[in-house]
């Protein structure tokens, strides 16, 4: 990575808020860089003060303390926002619902920065509008109102309209909220491949943390409000049990093995299981959610294969034909059990 | 679209010729026609009506029409709010304060002179305190601007001065004597005549360089429809950009208000039309159909005020608010498109 580009560098900063003219410190101190073709997740429990810190990044608030080096300006391009614009453009959470904007007028507002002072567009801003637009895959809703579209259409929009603006850096605040599964997958797809082709800094703050495990360079982990930062390969970060220790809480555990997240046990209960393929990984799933601790053998115990699935106990066997028949079986059985003791 | 402007602009034409055509007196068309050609042969009294009064008042409409529906969009764009208009901010109000403060001020034999010699339009003292005041309202909304971050607390703001503004008036009211109050009512019921002269000059010229202001910020109220954030991320200085557009604004409504008296809903229904006609939040666009639907809609609301055969034209605030109010409702039940801002 040495032979890359630094776009921005943070010597102790400290991003927050002024309350009743007191600073209240959220992030900070931080010294952090983000180098050209890098693409990093900024992750975090809510209220750590991701918006913050992107907000202070982004020259959006002041920041409390420290310096921020963009591109080797010192900071100054923080307080001129024509500067700004051509180093760093933003996808944020603010929605834009103004449905007399059709998505290509919202895409070219994205060339503001250069073009003339009546906003006329040239061939060169065309040419970049329509590239946006296709590597974004939007040119079938081009001419659209943004009121019609829908949240992943609009996400996408956004998305484009900060391509336009054809900064080196680009900071998304959340950009996966509110949409679907696929549609999640596709935007964090399309901005780790713009990272690569493109060399763009990419910034994002995101929830969905097994996504910005598999696509982030490098993950940005933010600690409860007014604590630091751990920065790593999200991979070291798993394995150095960062992770667990920032989103651990009560009753919920993050499992280094898989990189998922469970719900805690929290009881005794012992099952067996065996079986194979998908099958026995979702029945696990089923029984971790039931509170059973779920181990190779027990005195109960499960054998799950593509028929179906067959419990045994120390005197009994019964055969099941879908998940939710055995856990009704199950849960029978332990109020049973509850009744003998 | 180039048959939307062609239409509108003959529509234009049309009704301005019309609205100098009617009147209480009846003059025929050809002889309107040959006196605006100016050429000769007609008779005197109709030449003096259709030069001093009816050219003059038309003129007025225009003006009127442009500047209310192109501050109405501005403070709409600013405010991302489809309701707002220049009395939001208090421009009007503050107009509004300025002339109360010369009609009521009774007791001062100065002032009453100058009213009862000058007229009420006529009097120049009335449009430079409506001017001072707009301008006085107008910058101590600005300076609270300075504090806020927020174009949404802005417009909380504006109406409280607004309002405060129009409480003060209130109380002046209360302690003037009937006759004062009674010549600030007509005021307050608004006029397109008796702006004449040098007073049209200066209304026009302090209109188009509000006009100017406007369309000089095009670019930047287009960015200004993604919200604050959005547009300081592409390059506004948002600060700088609301101190313009409220400048610009106040010189419109101010001026306007002044010469004419508080003219309501011009301001709202204007740019929710041009929305709908050309279909675009290009401000570039946006603002010269403003122009024209907003001159088109005052020529046509005093074209009703002065219905032939009617011996008294009625006040012009009172047919745009009768024409506007139903057309407001009309837009928001049609186009049920109120949310748009966010």
């Amino acid at each position: 990575m040495s032979g890359l580009q630094t776009l921005l560098t943070t010597h102790q900063l400290a991003a927050g808020y002024h309350v009743g003219g007191r600073p209240i410190t959220i992030a900070g101190p931080l010294s952090v860089s983000i180098k050209a073709g890098q693409m990093i997740c900024l992750l975090g429990p809510n209220g750590a003060g991701k918006s913050t810190l992107m907000r202070t990044l982004s020259g959006l608030q002041p920041r409390l303390g420290g310096h921020i080096d963009i591109l080797g300006d010192g900071g100054a391009s923080l307080h001129d926002p024509s500067r700004l614009a051509r180093k760093i453009s933003l996808v944020l959470t603010d929605p834009v619902r103004n449905s007399s904007l059709t998505a290509y007028s919202l895409i070219a507002l994205g060339r503001y920065p250069y073009s003339s002072w009546l906003g006329k567009l040239n061939g060169e801003d065309k040419r970049i509008i329509t590239w946006a637009m296709e590597v974004t895959g939007i040119g079938a809703y081009a001419e659209r109102k943004m009121g019609t579209l829908s949240d992943g259409e609009r996400q996408k929009v956004m998305l484009a309209r900060a391509l336009a603006q054809d900064t080196p850096l680009m900071m998304l605040d959340e950009p996966t909220a509110h949409l679907d599964l696929p549609s999640r997958i596709q935007i964090m797809q399309l901005l780790h491949r713009l990272a690569r082709t493109t060399q763009k800094g990419i910034l994002l703050s995101t929830h969905e943390l097994d996504l910005a495990l598999q696509v982030a360079d490098e993950v940005w982990l933010l600690q409860k409000a007014g604590g630091g930062l751990e920065k790593g390969a999200p991979e070291d970060l798993v394995l150095n049990g960062t992770f667990e220790a920032v989103f651990d809480k009560e009753g919920i555990h993050f499992d280094k093995n898989t990189g998922s997240f469970h719900i805690h046990a929290g009881s005794s209960k012992k099952i067996g299981l065996t079986g194979e393929g998908a099958s026995i990984f979702w029945t696990r799933r089923a029984l971790q959610r039931e509170g059973f601790q779920v181990m190779e053998e027990a005195s109960l115990s499960i054998h799950a294969d593509p028929t179906g699935w067959t419990l045994k106990s120390i005197s009994d066997s019964q055969t099941f034909t879908t998940i939710t028949a055995l856990l009704q079986a199950l849960r029978n059985q332990s109020i049973y059990n509850e009744d003998i003791h | 679209m180039v048959g939307r402007w062609v239409a509108l602009c003959v529509l234009l034409v049309l009704i301005f010729f019309l609205d100098i055509a009617v009147g209480p007196v009846r003059i025929p068309l050809k002889s309107v026609l040959r006196i605006i050609l100016s050429l000769p042969g007609e008779d005197k009294t109709w030449h003096y009506i259709v030069g001093q009064i009816r050219i003059p008042k038309a003129c007025t409409a225009v003006i009127a029409g442009c500047g209310l529906s192109v501050s109405g969009l501005q403070m709409q764009t600013l405010f991302r709010n489809p309701l707002a208009e220049p009395s939001v901010l208090g421009v009007t109000a503050g107009a509004s304060l300025g002339v109360a403060a010369i009609m009521l001020s009774g007791g001062g034999i100065i002032t009453l002179y100058t009213i009862r010699e000058l007229g009420i339009s006529g009097s120049w003292l009335i449009t430079l305190a409506g001017c001072l005041g707009a301008a006085v309202v107008m910058l101590l909304v600005i300076m609270i601007s300075r504090k806020v971050r927020d174009n949404m607390m802005m417009l909380i703001i504006g109406v409280m001065v607004s309002t405060a503004t129009l409480s003060i008036i209130s109380i002046w009211q209360y302690f003037s004597d009937a006759e004062l109050i009674k010549d600030y009512l007509l005021w307050t019921f608004g006029s397109l005549g008796g702006v004449t002269g040098t007073q049209l000059y200066i209304l026009g010229l302090v209109t188009l360089t509000g006009l100017i202001l406007s369309f000089l910020s095009s670019k930047t109220l287009d960015a200004l429809l993604l919200g604050d954030n959005y547009a300081r991320s592409m390059g506004v200085t948002i600060h700088r950009a609301r101190v313009i557009i409220i400048c610009s604004t106040s010189l419109l409504a101010g001026s306007i208000t002044a010469f004419c008296g508080p003219i309501g809903f011009v301001g709202i229904a204007v740019p929710q039309m041009a929305r709908s006609l050309f279909s675009t939040s290009s401000h570039r666009v946006l603002i010269p159909a403003c122009c024209l639907i907003g001159t088109g809609l005052i020529l046509f609301c005093d074209l009703i005020g002065q219905w032939p055969g009617n011996q008294t034209a009625l006040p012009i605030n009172i047919i745009t608010a009768l024409v506007g109010a139903p057309m407001v409702v009309w837009i928001i039940l049609s186009k049920n498109n109120l949310s748009i801002y966010g």
